[in-house]
């Protein structure tokens, strides 16, 4: 199972937890993973055509893996798969 | 660096920076001969300007256009309750003068936009990028792109800290590293954020990231250690998880992509989605200003005041309206009245405004009304007595 680490503003979509274990093979699975568990946090990541939102990244380790979030990009048990918003500060 | 010299003031000042062998005077005179623009002088600028001006920088413009407010003080550490009510800059430097009387400040005291930022930032070596939105955001980033200039970036929000140089300038390939841009190419829009009233930040945070911050403009400047370009550091300040990240180019970079298409500043606050298009949103939502509503309260008209802001929020200052925040309205829309008025506010209006849009698209409610302002005017204009945040 996999690590995903969920960055403080998306908590609020994944009751509050800070990191979840998914399972899945791929990153998109991982992160399909984490949607069933966690419905309210989809709309925030993935697009209507379930592709990942522009303003996210995804990161496998310290990797970068965004661009290859729908090519098959395999994850392992022990992965640690970190999501990183744009976040501003305090204003709107 | 010849022609850079030091008082001995200066030089006893200076001598826990000189006696580090790779520093020793050599860094020094280089932040003596540098400029470097802080924008923004709240939670992450008042740890940066405090350090940069300690450290000896030769000359520090500081941007910002905002007052001091009670709420700053908090986590900006720069002011004190004496300030409250004068222009930051003005306080800023004031303060920093004490501090070290032999740095140059130049006073910037006005809001950086398209028009003046290449300006500005034309004059200075260094960006620190502290600043608290979007649009300033992307136009820090950008300016500092267009005009060749290093941006060290933090970002802070409730526990959580990001890090990065960007555009920095290799000594040894001459190549310019990732910028905002090749992480983040557009802004989410404003549904997808959480607004400033979901936000906060704790208020240490800010004096944490500042300080990293001030490191690595040091760093740049001095051209000691390895500054943090290509990488991407985070901070978790409650489960205190920190991680760095590598970051790249990305081809779709509109200023250093492979095609560019961006060759000038754009109006940021249209891109950031904030100023809604007339033509694209033409829904126009029924409001009501504080001095009316506080009529109506006098008058003990028949309405229905309802409150969308979460309970932590009602705890510092409530109208006393019906507390349903915005996440559940839906779940509460069998207790809004239809049969009359509905005034639905929240801290600034803007929470408000999506309930009101989600009521009436998917219950068809028509007789609901947006507080403009929400509690904030209200306290303003009407009730001082009011905690405002």
């Amino acid at each position: 199972m996999a690590k995903i680490i969920i960055p403080t503003p998306l908590r609020k979509f994944t009751s509050n937890l800070p990191s979840v274990q998914v399972e899945g093979s791929t990153l998109q699975e991982a992160i399909a993973g984490l949607v069933s568990h966690q419905p309210a946090v989809k709309n925030h990541l993935l697009d209507e055509g379930g592709q990942l939102r522009p303003f996210i990244r995804i990161f496998l380790g310290d990797e970068d893996v965004s661009d290859k979030f729908s090519s098959g990009e395999v994850v392992s048990e022990k992965d640690v798969i970190s999501i990183v918003p744009a976040i501003a500060g305090g204003s709107n | 660096m010849s022609n850079i010299t030091f008082t001995k003031e200066e030089l006893e000042r200076y001598s826990r920076h000189l006696i580090i062998p790779e520093f020793n005077i050599e860094g020094q005179k280089r932040l003596k001969a540098a400029k470097v623009l802080v924008v923004g002088t709240g939670g992450l600028g008042s740890p940066l300007l405090l350090y940069l001006t300690a450290a000896g920088i030769g000359t520090i413009g500081v941007v910002d256009f905002d007052t001091v407010d009670q709420s700053n003080l908090q986590r900006q550490v720069l002011f004190t309750i004496d300030d409250v009510g004068k222009p930051k800059v003005d306080a800023a430097i004031a303060r920093l003068s004490k501090l070290n009387p032999n740095v140059n400040f130049v006073a910037h005291n006005t809001r950086l936009t398209s028009s003046n930022a290449i300006e500005i930032i034309s004059q200075y070596d260094v960006v620190a990028d502290g600043t608290d939105n979007f649009p300033t955001r992307y136009l820090v980033n950008d300016a500092s792109v267009l005009a060749g200039k290093v941006n060290v970036y933090a970002s802070i929000f409730r526990f959580e800290g990001q890090l990065s140089v960007f555009n920095y300038l290799s000594p040894e390939t001459g190549e310019r590293g990732p910028n905002y841009r090749d992480m983040f190419p557009v802004p989410p829009p404003p549904g997808l954020v959480p607004s400033c009233a979901e936000g906060g930040v704790i208020g240490v945070l800010p004096g944490i990231l500042g300080s990293l911050q001030a490191n690595e403009v040091i760093k740049v400047i001095s051209g000691v250690g390895e500054p943090l370009s290509g990488r991407f550091f985070l901070f978790d300040a409650s489960t205190f998880e920190t991680r760095t990240l590598k970051i790249k180019r990305n081809p779709t970079n509109p200023l250093t992509g492979d095609n560019p298409t961006q060759k000038s500043l754009i109006d940021y606050v249209q891109f950031c989605g904030l100023t809604p298009d007339a033509a694209e949103k033409p829904d126009v939502i029924a409001e009501i200003d504080v001095h009316e509503l506080s009529n109506w309260i006098k008058a003990g008209a028949d309405f229905q005041l309802i409150d969308v802001r979460e309970p932590y929020e009602y705890e510092i200052a409530n109208l006393n309206g019906k507390l349903i925040p915005l996440a559940t309205i839906a779940d509460h829309a069998q207790v809004i009245d239809r049969d009359k008025k509905v005034v639905i506010h929240c801290r600034s209006g803007v929470r408000s405004a999506k309930a009101i849009r989600e009521l009436r698209d998917q219950f068809g409610y028509e007789n609901l009304i947006n507080l403009k302002g929400g509690i904030l005017a209200y306290a303003r204009e009407i009730d001082p007595s009011l905690a405002t945040y």
